[in-house]
């Protein structure tokens, strides 16, 4: 009776606010707009039967999403935005993670905790530091005018440039942590033994040091992926109008043309598109599992 | 004896810079005496002093904590079951579905997670308030709640629970005398995990919250579309300050712990 | 037919392969080597024993060329190694945890080192199937590091480190991680090994019984220092200190005072009311001078009776009886106090025990049994 409550209390929670609101979309997805409170049609009625409602429910607005481009260009510049941006963090987050695990092994808390740092402060405060920094008077193109490395102000801000750096900032923690978890198991004499067999340091690094943090890189590269893919706030505060992300173009659906079903239809999307990587991910979990075993 | 190559250094060096230089300048701005955030005018506290007067402000924030205190509790509590259900809970019917919900949240975008159970509320003709907003919150940091006591329990030495069953204790009083003292510091850093999610959330709580509540994030996310002002970099400086002194007393506790318990064990082994 | 002896530490004419010319090592205010100069000649399977932190692994890192010495030199066939990197030195090292590449098969763990150097592929894979052929291993060629047991990943290690035939083979500890058992069978194996490819072996062990197996001769290490290097026999019978004689199998030691009472024999006063002990001594002690005994309890017997005609001769009582089935140690305590461990062997298999507890019993040893040492 006791195992049976401890089950059933997070399970139905997660059941009535996770899953059925989930269906509750997918539903709405195959509505119509109408006028009314909730604006979209059908609703189900007793009276009327289940199929009698089924029968109304059409693909309707994922015909809208294919063939208005608005949506196409979004999807596939949400796509590039993430794999650039992807990258752009494993560049900068790798050589970190790398460094914090051949640190002295006393330092290592306290760079892990200028790492976590970060991550537990307000995303949006770090994203609007950012703001006062690339916006045309703000603060890089003071200072770059003040050297005098450039004559007239530099628009950073509208171009999808500010975007990627708010991403590689606000993200870099979720690189670097699975990285360096990969590289502080890393055995020492792994590398020597290496060496000993007749590596240089940079080969020694590109057959051994790479391939044993592999987990942690693709670990860390789907941390960053799938939530930018879905992301919101980092395009509305640093992108220019012409950024287009799926996220905000369904908050725009949403709250600005309070169009429900297409909003519905767009979530619905990007769920598939979220699919493949999140299977990949938990893919590369359980093998890392395994190893650990 | 280990010492950092020039080129460790250096990438960390550049790496902290471009983690902390922003958030310096932030900090710097805040006591700038010009309403412009760019331009240095000297230094000033009034910007604080000015948030300190703002009533929409203050009321976003208590409210905020107070969704947060609420639903990072309850998702502490859902989420150490979930966890002891995933880890011990052996095989039941729908195991596979409640472990598929338990991940899913970790990777749901915001905005879809945010949308669906706005679709919800309204369908069950909820009003929208705190209330919604503190089960939106509960909901999606209980998985985070329940991954990090998990992960502490996937480690968990099982024969201590079966020792305190086999001297006379209960299943409850094994779990609340041996498991959960043990696992205590895994669901503190759950509790704290699923608090500053909360208190940081936009996306979720902007649909699932109505006119009548409004938490902090929303009122910054619509002070700063409008651009930069000191009177947000007033607060993100306090909100920063706050998170900097807790991380780092809690790296500090830590810190004595362990020094402390090498200490005992060195005192143990001379004895 | 005379079977010629490898000895070549007692040959003049024969340089060393390895030399360490007064190297030592520091580590900020620790000295982890101490002014060292020994030598290693060729063909030899060379053992450096010590407890941990005694600066015997340093040296063999020294070696593999992961540590550069804080002062002096060490040549490899006459060159001066300081200069030459890790993976250009003819030198290849087994590691304590074998360090097998996870994510390599066997077969690519053992070709990585022929790969580096601009072999061409079917010499390779012939090389690596000699290798497979040589440790056993054929059958396990596709499989991954965790797929294979402790021994045999054991025996992959070593095949990796002999596929490049290195002038020198570096061994830290390579059977720390084995049962007993399978560790002696290794021994054996490991022996074998070394004679077929003629290699260089330095080994590194804090396995008293394992250098004393293997070993050609035996450097006996503390502190940084070398304190006795020797062939293994000689290293037991002749140990030249307490510290030797203790470090190396079970021994008494007893501490006195000499006196000379004719060519190389001395008469050892010790506890109270205890008539002194005769023993010889090759090495000279003068009078007055304290010395200590050195005493392996196989060479102490156990009599019942009192015997006569022996050269010393003690009483006691049985303290304590170690049955360890093919001997028994006996811990017989003296009126003195003082405990003197004797060893028989048991030969018979069912024999009713002579002694047992609290049992008077006389322990006695002749003149040249012990070895008398300064200090």
């Amino acid at each position: 009776m006791r195992r049976f409550t401890l089950i059933a209390v997070p399970y139905l929670w997660l059941l009535a606010l996770f899953l059925v609101p989930f269906i509750i979309v997918l539903k709405i997805s195959l509505s119509d707009v109408a006028l009314a409170r909730p604006p979209y049609a059908p609703h189900f009625d007793w009276a009327t039967g289940i199929w009698a409602f089924l029968s109304e429910l059409d693909f309707e607005n994922f015909v809208w999403l294919s063939e208005d481009d608005l949506y196409w260009k979004a999807y596939l510049s949400s796509l590039k935005i993430a794999f650039v941006s992807t990258v752009l963090t494993l560049l900068v987050g790798y050589p970190m993670a790398y460094a914090m695990a051949r640190a002295p092994e006393e330092w290592r808390a306290t760079l892990m905790m200028l790492v976590i740092l970060p991550f537990w402060t307000s995303f949006l405060i770090r994203v609007y530091a950012w703001m006062g920094i690339l916006s045309n008077e703000g603060f890089l193109n003071q200072f770059l005018l003040w050297t005098g490395i450039i004559s007239e102000p530099l628009t950073i801000l509208t171009p999808n440039t500010a975007v990627y750096i708010g991403i590689v900032y606000t993200y870099l923690p979720f690189m670097i942590l699975p990285i360096y978890a990969a590289l502080e198991r890393l055995d020492d004499s792994l590398i020597e033994a290496a060496e000993d067999l007749g590596c240089s340091r940079l080969t020694a690094f590109w057959l051994v040091t790479i391939p044993l943090s592999k987990t942690g890189i693709v670990a860390g590269c789907f941390l960053v992926f799938i939530p930018v893919l879905g992301e919101f706030v980092i395009p509305s505060l640093l992108g220019g109008s012409d950024t287009l992300m799926i996220g905000k173009v369904l908050w725009e659906e949403f709250f600005s043309n309070r169009d429900w079903p297409v909003a519905s239809a767009v979530a619905v999307v990007l769920l598939l598109l979220l699919i493949i990587p999140i299977v990949l991910f938990q893919r590369n979990q359980q093998k890392q599992q395994e190893a650990e075993q | 004896m280990k010492r950092l190559s020039w080129f460790n250094t250096v990438s960390l060096t550049l790496g902290f810079a471009f983690l902390y230089v922003p958030m310096i300048i932030l900090v710097i701005f805040s006591f700038n005496e010009s309403k412009l955030v760019t331009v240095w005018a000297g230094f000033s506290t009034k910007w604080y002093g000015e948030l300190m007067q703002n009533e929409a402000f203050l009321n976003a924030a208590w409210v905020t904590i107070k969704v947060a205190v609420v639903s990072s509790t309850i998702a502490t509590v859902l989420g150490t079951m979930a966890a002891y259900v995933l880890v011990r809970g052996g095989r039941f019917m729908g195991r596979t579905l409640f472990s598929g919900m338990i991940y899913a949240p970790l990777v749901m975008p915001e905005v879809i997670t945010g949308l669906s159970l706005l679709l919800l509320f309204i369908g069950m003709g909820l009003d929208r308030g705190i209330l919604t907003i503190v089960l939106a919150h509960t909901t999606f940091s209980m998985c985070y709640v329940s991954v990090v006591v998990s992960s502490r329990l996937v480690t968990f030495d099982r024969s201590l629970e079966e020792t305190a069953l086999d001297l006379g204790c209960s299943p409850a009083e094994a779990f609340r005398l041996v498991t959960l003292p043990i696992i205590a510091p895994a669901v503190i850093s759950g509790w704290l995990l699923a608090f500053t999610l909360s208190l940081d959330d936009l996306v979720i709580a902007s649909f699932t919250s109505g006119p009548a509540a409004t938490t902090l994030p929303i009122k910054i996310y619509s002070a700063v579309r409008l651009g930069v002002s000191p009177e947000i970099n007033a607060l993100s400086t306090i909100m920063i300050a706050i998170v900097t002194l807790g991380v780092i007393t809690a790296s500090l506790v830590t810190k004595r712990q362990m020094v402390r318990q090498k200490r005992d064990e060195q005192a143990a082994e001379r004895t | 037919m005379t079977i010629p002896v490898f000895e070549p530490w007692n040959d003049p004419e024969a340089k060393p392969l390895i030399q360490f010319q007064n190297v030592s090592k520091r580590f900020g205010d620790f000295t982890a080597i101490d002014d060292l100069t020994i030598g290693i000649y060729e063909k030899e399977f060379f053992a450096l024993l010590g407890p941990s932190g005694c600066g015997k692994t340093t040296m063999m890192r020294m070696l593999a060329g992961f540590e550069t010495p804080t002062e002096g030199a060490i040549f490899l066939a006459g060159q001066d190694m300081a200069p030459v990197p890790p993976n250009k030195r003819a030198t290849n090292m087994m590691f304590q945890s074998y360090a097998l590449f996870p994510h390599l098969s066997i077969w690519e763990n053992i070709a990585f080192g022929l790969k580096r150097e601009a072999m061409p592929k079917n010499d390779i894979s012939d090389r690596v199937d000699e290798m497979l052929r040589l440790t056993r291993l054929e059958k396990f060629a596709r499989r991954k590091p965790h797929q294979i047991s402790g021994g045999q990943r054991q025996r992959v290690a070593l095949a990796r480190s002999l596929a490049k035939k290195p002038k020198l083979l570096l061994l830290d500890e390579p059977l720390g991680a084995l049962d007993k058992k399978l560790r002696q069978d290794t021994q054996f194996e490991l022996m074998d090994i070394q004679e077929k490819t003629g290699t260089t072996f330095v080994i590194v062990t804090h396995d008293q019984e394992e250098a004393m197996t293997v070993a050609s001769r035996v450097a006996v290490m503390d502190n940084g220092k070398i304190i006795q290097v020797a062939t293994p026999d000689r290293i037991y019978e002749t140990p030249n200190s307490v510290y030797v004689a203790d470090f190396i199998g079970e021994v008494n030691i007893i501490d006195g005072i000499a006196t000379p009472t004719g060519e190389d024999r001395y008469s050892i006063a010790w506890k109270e009311g205890q008539a002194p002990l005769n023993v010889t001594s090759a090495t000279a002690f003068s009078d007055g001078q304290k010395c200590h005994l050195a005493i392996r309890p196989e060479k102490v017997t156990i009599n019942a009776e009192e015997p006569s005609g022996v050269d010393n001769v003690v009483q006691g009582k049985i303290l304590d009886i170690a049955y360890l089935g093919n001997i028994s140690t006996y811990h017989v305590e003296l009126p003195s106090g003082a405990v003197i461990k004797a060893q028989s062997a048991n030969t018979r298999r069912i024999s009713r025990r002579a002694f047992t507890w609290e049992y008077t019993v006389w322990l006695s040893w002749t003149a040249t049994a012990g070895v008398l040492l300064a200090t």
